[in-house]
């Protein structure tokens, strides 16, 4: 293959981006999970709860660190690589982004700065209130860049003037269907990441029988929380799908790996696609299963990827192979909430070595079917950055040299790998030594505090843990 | 509409420089500083800022994006490699906060991030300002510089400049929050720290005068410009002045003036260009639906309680920075 600018830039933002969106979706869900932890302590005062904020709050800040600067790359990416994107989708995408920025990193920034520092210095009502707003700032992110990321998938509002897109109606574009089943879908996504690493933590020590009173506290919430939220995040999968089969049918074509018109379709569960023969090779198929998927029918046409001229097909092994892994995993995490919420319900569960250790080792399971939901969203959409309006070979920036391009992509992937790497292990050391040990604040002392005493010095962090 | 765009837009960069500055400044300075407990009560002074801090560069970018798109494009596209090393610059700055108190034998490396990619980004920002003030050539809306069209004697002078600067906004920062031996230490920079800045910008405007740059024939043209550079001078002298006198919050008030004053004779000699000179504002703005979109939002309520929320953080570390080990 030949090595391009535009190669490299489209290599450096699925890097650059695929690393990013593991953190913010796992800090998402670990957010909400501190907010209820907090929330629980100040109304039982049970020690438990506060314990457990803070051995979450450690391994937060790792991650929400390593999201925070990898996320500010994001926001200059767009002018460094794809500028001529940039300048004219900028009067939609760039108020949608500036949003973002204003409601969200401030939030979190601010609040997270009190979370981090400001434990004695601040009443305990306020420190819970802190905390809900660091949660609700990572929502408000995911919001407003499901909403980008949406117009980019299926381009509204909009008129064409003077060669760039100028909004001519912003309600359609924040409240069309597709941001408001795309939303909920990576929100649910990032609270089933964290409810299963919680899970898959107190699994280990349950395990190590170790931290036994909070060990149970994460395992029964952890899974009892992935067991109510995995049949409504399938439901919202759905609608995904009805929207790609409505208004991307060509990305549709090639997740269902269907090459040709069929009528009523079926529903190729397993293969490999064969670009070169346009035929799916040893493939498993469901007769009638593809109407009733794509149009609740028993008859429906469905379209196949023939259809589309050659230059406006995406890839199809990237979205047929990604998507069927994100499933996969859907499934395996819906049956091991099931399980093992029946079980804890049943109070057996710490009978069950084997399903602890199954529920331990599960825990890349959600970040597994987020990388390969977006890798299905985003490859399927090729060849279009703006689906049907701007291709991505002619969104990249026209002087942006093959050397200059190489530089950046190696400077952000030896930094990515040398910064993941020691986040990585600075978590599994975190959690590696579980909850326990001193508290910033012994529980309930804090209660009743003046807010902002008077002189109290401004405190420094600690050396080591 | 367009007015208070390009103002939001200047107090985003203002603030950035003012509240990221110091953070970097420290940084800078935390490299040239090798005692331990000196090296933690410095970061302490400014770990719970850094973050919003930092912030204000994100708005500054993408209220650029979303108001001045234009500009957004060509700049960016224009400066990406310092651009690039300015982001891997604040990535190590950034994860060094975190990861420094995790370290078991690496706190070096750590350390080393801390101090190198505040350096490293204080560096690229100045130099890229000195980049935009020598001139990017365009063409029909397209930059035609070249891969390194942004380096020369100029930027690097001040590059290096603003890394000064950086550190004497730090200095300042330090006699504020700390106390000791730091707060000492920082009062005897201060003077150090202003001379050589202030040998920076001769050499800087003698360089300007030598390659007879654009932006002169401005100060000719608007003699009252020169009332800033005055102005920047008495705070200057303000600020020995508050130092002598062993005075707190006073350096750091004048070092701020003095970086608003130079950020305004830049702004004002600017005007009404966005790229000096050849694209405006008028021409760089936005459609009046985005800018509007932006401005019944964003600019009339999330603005003003953003600046609540620097404030809160304000207040609620105010006071002076002690080691102890009470936070997590």
């Amino acid at each position: 293959m030949h090595i391009t600018a535009l190669l490299l830039s489209r290599l450096q933002f699925a890097f650059t981006i695929s690393f990013h969106i593991i953190f913010p979706s796992f800090t998402i869900g670990l957010a909400a999970w501190l907010t209820i932890l907090e929330a629980l302590h100040l109304a039982t005062g049970r020690p438990t709860y506060r314990v457990l904020f803070e051995f979450w709050l450690k391994v937060f800040a790792v991650a929400f660190g390593i999201g925070v600067v990898t996320g500010v790359v994001m926001a200059f990416q767009f002018g460094t690589n794809w500028s001529v994107l940039a300048r004219m989708s900028g009067p939609i995408q760039g108020p949608l982004i500036s949003y973002e920025t204003f409601m969200a990193f401030f939030l979190e920034a601010s609040f997270f700065g009190i979370l981090l520092f400001g434990r004695a210095r601040v009443a305990p009502w306020l420190y819970l209130v802190s905390t809900a707003m660091v949660a609700l700032g990572t929502t408000l992110s995911a919001f407003w860049i499901m909403v980008n990321n949406s117009w980019m998938q299926v381009p509204t509002g909009y008129v064409l003037s003077q060669g760039g897109f100028v909004p001519d109606d912003w309600p359609q574009i924040l409240f069309n269907s597709v941001v408001w089943v795309r939303f909920p879908h990576m929100l649910l996504a990032s609270y089933l990441t964290g409810a299963f690493c919680v899970a898959a933590t107190g699994a280990w020590y349950v395990l190590r029988r170790e931290f036994n009173a909070e060990a149970r506290v994460m395992l029964h919430m952890g899974l009892g929380l992935a067991a109510v939220l995995l049949p409504v995040q399938l439901f919202f999968g759905h609608l995904v799908g009805d929207y790609v089969h409505d208004r991307q049918p060509a990305k549709f074509a090639a997740i269902e790996g269907r090459w040709h018109d069929e009528q009523p379709a079926g529903e190729v569960l397993i293969a490999i696609p064969d670009p070169a023969t346009e035929t799916d090779r040893y493939q498993i198929k469901v007769p009638v299963l593809g109407s009733l998927i794509g149009s609740l029918s028993l008859h429906s046409k469905e379209v196949g990827l023939t259809d589309f001229p050659r230059e406006d097909r995406p890839p199809v092994a990237i979205p047929f192979f990604a998507f069927r892994i994100m499933v996969a995993c859907g499934l395996i995490m819906l049956l091991l909430a099931w399980v093992g919420t029946y079980l804890s319900l049943k109070h057996r569960l710490e009978r069950h070595r084997a399903l602890l250790q199954i529920i331990f080792a599960s825990f890349p399971l959600p970040f597994i079917a987020i990388l390969t939901g977006w890798f299905t969203a985003e490859v399927g959409r090729q060849p279009w950055t703006i689906y049907g309006l701007l291709r991505t070979a002619d969104a990249v920036t026209p002087i942006l040299a093959t050397r200059t391009a190489l530089i950046s992509l190696v400077v952000y992937c030896t930094l990515y790998a040398f910064i993941g790497a020691f986040g990585v292990l600075f978590i599994y050391r975190l959690l590696r030594a579980g909850p326990g040990g001193r508290l910033v604040l012994p529980p309930g002392s804090g209660r009743g505090r003046p807010l902002l005493t008077g002189n109290d010095p401004l405190i420094a962090a600690p050396e080591s843990p | 509409m367009i007015i208070f765009w390009v103002s939001v837009l200047a107090l985003g960069i203002l603030l950035y420089v003012l509240l990221d500055g110091f953070d970097l400044g420290v940084g800078i300075l935390f490299g040239f500083t090798y005692n331990d407990d000196k090296r933690r009560v410095m970061i302490s002074a400014v770990a719970p800022f850094w973050d919003g801090n930092e912030t204000w560069l994100l708005v500054a970018g993408v209220v650029l994006w979303g108001a001045f798109p234009i500009i957004y494009a060509i700049l960016f596209s224009a400066l990406y490699l310092p651009l690039v090393f300015m982001l891997a610059g604040l990535i190590l700055r950034g994860v060094a906060f975190e990861f420094r108190n995790k370290a078991l034998h690496l706190r070096w490396v750590w350390d080393a991030a801390f101090a190198g990619g505040s350096l490293l980004a204080a560096f690229m920002q100045g130099l890229m300002v000195g980049a935009l003030v020598a001139g990017l050539p365009i063409s029909h809306g397209n930059y035609t510089g070249g891969e390194f069209g942004w380096l020369s004697p100029f930027s690097v002078l001040c590059g290096a400049g603003l890394c000064l600067g950086y550190a004497l906004l730090g200095a300042c920062w330090l006699v504020r929050k700390c106390s000791g031996e730091v707060q000492a230490g920082a009062y005897r920079l201060i003077p150090v720290l202003s001379l050589m800045a202030f040998a920076m910008l001769t050499a800087v405007f003698t360089v300007a005068l030598r390659e007879h740059l654009q932006v002169l024939d401005r100060w000719l043209e608007r003699p009252y410009l020169f009332i800033f550079p005055v102005l920047g001078i008495a705070a200057g002298i303000g600020l020995i002045s508050g130092v002598r006198r062993r005075r707190e919050l006073e350096p750091l008030c004048f070092a701020a003036a003095t970086f608003a004053a130079a950020f305004c004779t830049f702004a004002i000699s600017f005007w009404p260009y966005m790229i000096p000179f050849s694209i405006t504002i008028d021409a760089a703005a936005a459609p009046h639906s985005s800018l509007a979109f932006m401005f019944w939002g964003e600019g009339l309520f999330v603005l003003p309680l953003m600046l609540v929320y620097t404030a809160l953080t304000c207040r609620v570390f105010h006071g002076k920075v002690r080691s102890q080990s009470d936070s997590y």
